[in-house]
């Protein structure tokens, strides 16, 4: 093998991208987020900023699961249609990464680029209590990072973010053009 | 409590892959933010102290296991019940020191440096000191003052992962634990 890809020091390229599936504690993860979040908050003066430090953290986790998650999940498929990529993101992603599908996902009624996936009790947020002055504070905005990641990736750029509604609601705005795309698809 | 009576002793499992790729992008936050390595890996282990101090006590709630009689027993509850609960693991303990003060706990595979390759110019950077904080805040607090380092780490060209583990002394005053 060309030493330039491994540089000789680990073998990760040679392994399998389907593996067994393995499992980590949930309070072993739980506490790592606190760290995280933690950590976060001690850099940033609002809650504003400290949802888009998380949610940058996210964006890293997201990117790096979209191609083995297609791979895996759908063969190496990609999807092209806003609807398929909402259900791809709703049911495979969320059972691979939580291990079920996310409870729901809706248009906004008034507008053709808003969606929300809608998660009662989301993982993320099952050890978390948020202190009263910083009610606003959702640290699902890492979840929103993982799923905006994946669909600018696949070519949907979106705005994603978190929301205390219905448990935890992720809103996600797609680009006009992404909208655009869809409607001239559907009219072949 | 009022939750004690339904508590279950086995804990909630997840998907590995979500916890190795999330602490992969705090270790590359960490990079951004702090100049060099050594920093970078002082932020670590302060992370994995506080993180191992209040692991013992959901470690502890979830074993049901007593004080050991000796640093032997706790070298074993750490690989054999300690690693497996937390991250599904079973590292080897072995390489005792005669005086059987020291040993160090081979790891065949570690669930934090899934999928990592460490660029060049991050050379001095121990990925996973996590860990090494953990340990040595968990034992803290059970009045066991140890010092925690890698010893060996795959993800820098060595064969195996060591982390090396040197008791140093009990102790002996309950006090109490500070916030950092």
């Amino acid at each position: 093998m060309d030493t330039r890809f491994t540089r000789g020091k680990s073998t990760i390229l040679e392994r399998p991208l389907s593996r067994p599936k393995t499992e980590v504690s949930l309070s072993a993860f739980a506490l790592l987020f606190s760290e995280m979040v933690q950590y976060c908050q001690s850099r940033v003066y609002s809650v504003t900023e400290l949802q888009t430090r998380l949610a940058e953290m996210g964006q890293r986790v997201g990117a790096s699961m979209l191609d083995v998650l297609v791979l895996r999940e759908k063969n190496g498929k990609r999807e092209t249609k806003v609807l398929n990529m909402l259900l791809f993101i709703k049911v495979n992603v969320w059972k691979s990464l939580f291990g079920k599908e996310a409870d729901k996902l809706e248009q906004a009624n008034d507008d053709d680029k808003t969606y929300y996936i809608i998660e009662k009790d989301p993982l993320i947020n099952a050890y978390i209590s948020v202190p009263k002055e910083n009610s606003s504070l959702n640290c699902a905005a890492f979840t929103a990072g993982v799923v905006e990641a994946i669909l600018t990736h696949s070519g949907f750029p979106a705005k994603v973010t978190a929301h205390w509604h219905k448990g935890t609601t992720l809103m996600i705005k797609f680009n006009e053009s992404v909208i655009a795309r869809d409607k001239a698809l559907d009219g072949r | 409590m009022s939750r004690q009576s339904n508590r279950t002793t086995d804990s909630k499992k997840m998907n590995s892959e979500l916890f190795t790729l999330t602490y992969g992008a705090l270790v590359t936050q960490l990079c951004k933010d702090y100049e060099n390595d050594e920093e970078v890996n002082k932020q670590l282990d302060k992370m994995g102290y506080n993180i191992g101090v209040r692991l013992i006590e959901d470690f502890l709630a979830r074993s049901s296991i007593g004080r050991c009689q000796d640093f032997r027993e706790t070298a074993d509850i750490i690989a054999k019940v300690a690693f497996k609960m937390y991250l599904g693991i079973t590292p080897s303990v072995t390489n005792w020191s005669p005086g059987g003060d020291e040993f160090s706990l081979i790891l065949e595979n570690n669930p934090l440096a899934d999928f990592v390759e460490l660029p060049d110019n991050h050379s001095t950077l121990i990925y996973s000191n996590l860990l090494c904080g953990a340990l040595r805040g968990a034992l803290e607090m059970v009045q066991m003052a140890v010092d925690v380092k890698f010893a060996q780490d795959s993800l820098r060209g060595d064969n195996v992962t060591e982390i090396r583990m040197k008791f140093i002394k009990r102790i002996e005053e309950n006090l109490p634990a500070g916030e950092e």
